[in-house]
């Protein structure tokens, strides 16, 4: 049984290190990046910000009313913030505190 | 290790604040659950340093607990982490010439360091970007394998009611999509991936909508070639 939990957690960290190292192994080898990956280094960054900011808030349409105006409104507080300041740290902890009052006090 | 200038560690330790917050809540969550389970701080340790990665985590503890097959295992690593691929390849470039850096920065480039490394903007002003790179990733798993310790060890010495202080990683998601949008006039690539995003998540789900989303943003990045107004 301990084997099995060790066997577990190493399964996890091979296929997790291995998805981490392949792109490397497959297009960081030769001297020169191909331009395909040179293209994409430039352009994806930005999809995938939008990407991991959606998958943040994947809860929302199955996640209730309250849970969901709680994350739409810190997300607004969030941007609006940036938008404004452009403080980075600013924006971050005024969006959560802002989180952390609706979901404990609110709603 | 010998040229680190004060000025570099700076920059990288406050980029990593909001990731502080975020990991070692996290991670003191993942090391209490963990205990409560029967796995204790040489199971915590194991895991945050060679696992690292926090979703993948907590859902590990799932699968001891079942005791799942290894193939079951290795199938849902895939699924859930199938988005680190996408991490590297915008990588490639960036990390070539590390040096023996590099393993540790492909190993440890999870969401959140990679949000921190992956813009033209993050190293604005850096004078080594390498050295950077470097101390954003080793800080970010410290906190991560410290609050596991932590969570091990004490269990829960937050003293007040920290419910919803995770949200401090999406606001970090947020500030960097809304600060990469305000750096480009081309907006085309933030938007293919937000709509992609959208539509796989409306149409598959919450749990298996990403692998999807991120073949058509390939695909709809690769029509775009050629198309988008980069400088440089």
């Amino acid at each position: 049984m301990k084997l099995h939990s060790i066997l577990i957690v190493a399964v996890v960290a091979m296929v997790t290190i291995a998805l981490r190292f392949l792109p490397f192994f497959i297009f960081g080898g030769k001297k020169e990046t191909p331009e395909v990956i040179l293209y994409l280094g430039k352009v994806l960054p930005y999809a995938i910000m939008g990407m991991l900011v959606v998958y943040c808030l994947r809860s929302l349409p199955t996640g209730g009313l309250g849970a969901g105006a709680a994350q739409l409104i810190s997300c607004a507080v969030v941007v609006g913030l940036h938008l404004w300041k452009r403080n980075t740290l600013l924006s971050i902890i005024l969006g959560t505190a802002v989180y952390m009052v609706l979901v404990q006090v609110v709603l | 290790m010998k040229h680190i200038s004060k000025d570099t560690v700076k920059k990288a330790f406050k980029a990593t604040i909001p990731v502080m917050t975020g990991y070692l809540v996290l991670a003191i969550g993942f090391g209490i659950l963990l205990k409560t389970k029967g796995y204790g701080l040489g199971w915590a340790i194991a895991m945050s340093g060679f696992i690292y990665a926090g979703s993948m985590q907590y859902l590990t503890i799932d699968l001891l607990c079942g005791g799942v097959s290894l193939v079951t295992t290795a199938v849902t690593t895939l699924m859930v982490n199938a988005r680190h691929l996408f991490y590297g390849i915008s990588m490639v470039e960036r990390y070539k010439d590390t040096g023996k850096k590099k393993p540790y920065l492909i190993f440890s480039l999870t969401d959140e360091t990679y949000s921190l490394v992956c813009s033209e903007e993050s190293i604005k002003g850096v004078e080594n970007p390498k050295e950077y790179y470097f101390l954003v990733s080793l800080f970010n798993q410290t906190y991560w394998v410290v609050g596991s310790i932590i969570g091990s060890i004490l269990g829960n010495i937050i003293p007040f009611n920290v419910e919803g202080i995770d949200f401090v990683l999406t606001a970090l998601f947020v500030t960097i999509f809304v600060e990469q949008w305000l750096t480009t006039k081309e907006h085309r690539p933030a938007v293919i991936g937000v709509l992609a995003s959208v539509l796989c998540l409306m149409i598959l789900g919450g749990d298996n909508f990403l692998i999807p989303t991120m073949v058509i943003i390939i695909l709809l990045l690769m029509i775009q070639k050629g198309k988008l107004e980069f400088k440089e």
